[in-house]
């Protein structure tokens, strides 16, 4: 907080006093001919962001090229730079494949499902009427609302063998429509990674869906009607408008909602912590395992930090294409 | 029902299938038809929005069932002898590990999110204020940095949060949470408060200036009464990032069961005593409501600041 009280003495002398004095005059002069006013607001946040994201990235850079582990914490040995060693170890590791396989399989699953779920519930809210529209949109919300533990608690508990309604549902059903497992007592998270991530992906569907919804349908807003209309006119079906017309005018916001939506579903660990927890190691993934290796029995914190560094690096690369498609769209105006 | 003329959803077999050129139809047929497609849309909103309500619902239904009637062999909607008896133990503590009363994590969460909010807001609309209000030489670069640190999660950094804060004695207590909680929802917030400020008439201010008000003044009598109302969206967002935090909380506060906050212990709690179903749901229905309410007080922000950045709101 310092940083904040550093910049009012210009401001709180003039007002102690009643009528600039010259300390004032000077301080405000100087800032004045420098054009400072503009940093001296931002230095504090900008304070904040490098001492909670800014170093901590620097430093995990730096231990992900080091021996950083126990012995480093209790100090019997000193740290030591040791090259790409963690590196050479990660890609080595079956662990690592496995974890940034199902990293991937997920997103490239969840994010265009939660994109076409997402898109049918815009299209519907732009469509129907007043009443109809505001009781789906307020389910919706309810949805987004949900606090990610709470979502995955509940969506464990639906899913779980002991009075989950998933399981009984299921297990009602036909055999020849649901396959001859036993659903009964089919434990989702437990049972292997297939199982845990339709879980997991379901969940992340449920929660993503809406804000995919709200932002397709201020989309749809700024179409103007008579393009519709027109295509309507000239005999397009329904599906072809969307398509031709629709699709390609939204085409940058459905940009953003995909970069956004393959950032978020590639780091999901809330939810994968709760439900899968860190006892079956066939059922990581990338979050999880950096996790794993840096706070489980003994701690490795040059192995995780280069874990975490490759993570970091897929993901930077989504995310230079969501900030140039937002320049591109004019938002740093 | 005016918008009649785009039925996405709907597949093209039904209007297209038996007849190529659906258009020259009695005007009965038309009608018809039409009817037809308004009930069949609004029977999939409305299947959409119960399957979407259905978890929310058996959460809080469950919340006040007796054991009894949540381990059942056929689950039922409603429970048919309703009881607060989950809720009760919940309280009391008896059942959570004896952790304690899930009242002292309600407590440690919002103190922890009204903290965060306040700092926040202060950082961010000073932020806001340079950005909206000066054109520098460093604008561009600081929001572009603002853009890829938003994206930055907070796993890729959690080692070396987790080893400074060590290093600061700020592991286990409510503190560490808000410097880290702060300084994460500031890009969010100045992107959004950034909009509100540009929205006051540069006028006014100028005014007040030409009639000797200082920059403070202006600020507080100003600046601020314009921008409330998005600070106000701002805060909120503020508080639902911080509520909602849990990697961070998850590592800081390792054993420290009395600085839990009501994700860290709802997860606890769930991973102790998996099957107590009922008291769980009790607990996790006393965590979402809040959340829920705040999401109602803001939903016609929610877009506008969620896209900040990427569709300028």
């Amino acid at each position: 907080m310092a940083e904040i009280i550093q910049q009012q003495p210009a401001v709180l002398s003039g007002r102690q006093r009643g009528r600039p004095g010259p300390t004032r005059v000077r301080i405000s002069a100087f800032m004045h001919r420098h054009k400072l006013a503009p940093y001296l607001l931002l230095l504090p946040a900008l304070i904040g962001i490098a001492l909670v994201v800014l170093w901590p990235l620097v430093q995990m850079v730096i231990f992900s090229f080091q021996t950083y582990g126990l012995p480093q914490i209790t100090g019997a040995l000193p740290t030591q730079w040791v090259g790409f060693a963690n590196f050479t170890a990660t890609f080595h590791d079956s662990v690592f494949w496995l974890s940034l396989r199902n990293s991937v399989l997920f997103a490239v699953v969840a994010v265009p499902l939660s994109l076409a779920v997402g898109t049918v519930v815009g299209l519907l809210l732009n469509r129907l009427g007043r009443k109809m529209s505001l009781f789906i949109s307020t389910a919706a919300l309810l949805a987004w609302a949900t606090p990610p533990v709470s979502g995955a608690v509940l969506f464990y508990w639906m899913f779980s063998p002991d009075g989950g309604v998933v399981d009984w549902g299921l297990s009602k059903l036909p055999h020849w429509l649901v396959g001859s497992t036993n659903w009964a007592n089919y434990n989702w998270a437990t049972t292997g990674a297939l199982p845990a991530y339709t879980l997991i992906a379901l969940l992340v569907i449920w929660q993503a869906f809406p804000f995919i919804a709200v932002t397709v349908l201020a989309g749809l807003k700024t179409i103007p009607p008579e393009l519709n209309e027109a295509a309507r006119v000239d005999g397009a079906s329904p599906v072809r408008i969307f398509w031709r017309v629709t699709l390609p005018l939204m085409k940058p916001i459905y940009l953003v909602l995909l970069l956004l939506s393959v950032i978020w579903d590639f780091n999901i660990f809330t939810q994968s912590y709760t439900i899968i927890g860190l006892a079956n190691s066939n059922e990581y993934n990338l979050s999880l395992y950096i996790y794993q290796k840096a706070f489980t029995f003994p701690p490795t914190y040059g192995l995780g930090g280069a874990i975490a560094l490759i993570f970091a690096f897929i993901l930077l690369v989504v995310t230079v294409g969501y900030v140039r498609s937002s320049v591109r769209q004019g938002a740093l105006t | 029902m005016t918008g009649l003329n785009l039925a996405a959803t709907r597949s093209p077999a039904t209007a297209a299938g038996s007849q190529p050129r659906p258009r020259p139809q009695s005007a009965a047929g038309a009608r018809t038809s039409r009817r037809v497609k308004a009930i069949s849309l609004n029977g999939l909103g409305l299947l959409i929005a119960i399957v979407t309500l259905l978890p929310i619902f058996l959460m809080i239904s469950t919340a006040f069932k007796p054991s009894h009637e949540i381990y059942s062999l056929t689950p039922h909607l409603l429970p048919s002898h309703p009881t607060l008896s989950n809720f009760r133990q919940v309280s009391s503590g008896q059942v959570t590990g004896g952790i304690g009363s899930v009242w002292l994590f309600v407590r440690n969460s919002f103190g922890v999110a009204l903290v965060t909010v306040l700092i926040a807001s202060l950082l961010a609309l000073l932020a806001a204020t340079a950005v909206a209000r000066f054109r520098f030489r460093l604008r561009t670069t600081f929001l572009i940095m603002l853009l890829i640190v938003q994206m930055v999660p907070a796993q890729a950094l959690i080692i070396a949060l987790f080893l400074d804060f060590k290093t600061l004695n700020l592991l286990g207590s409510l503190a560490g949470l808000v410097l880290v909680y702060a300084a994460q929802a500031l890009p969010v917030t100045i992107w959004m408060l950034r909009n509100f400020v540009a929205t006051v008439p540069k006028d006014l201010e100028e005014a007040a200036a030409i009639d000797g008000a200082s920059g403070l003044k202006i600020f507080w009598r100003i600046l601020l009464p314009l921008v409330a109302p998005g600070l106000v969206a701002t805060s909120i967002f503020a508080f639902i990032t911080a509520y909602n935090e849990f990697i961070v909380a998850l590592t800081f506060l390792g054993q420290s069961h009395s600085a839990y906050t009501l994700p860290i212990f709802l997860q606890y709690f769930f991973g102790q005593h998996g099957a107590a179903w009922g008291p769980i749901m009790a607990a996790s229905t006393i965590y979402t409501i809040p959340a829920m309410i705040f999401f109602l007080i803001v939903r016609r922000r929610l877009v506008g600041g969620l896209v900040a950045g990427a569709v300028k709101g």
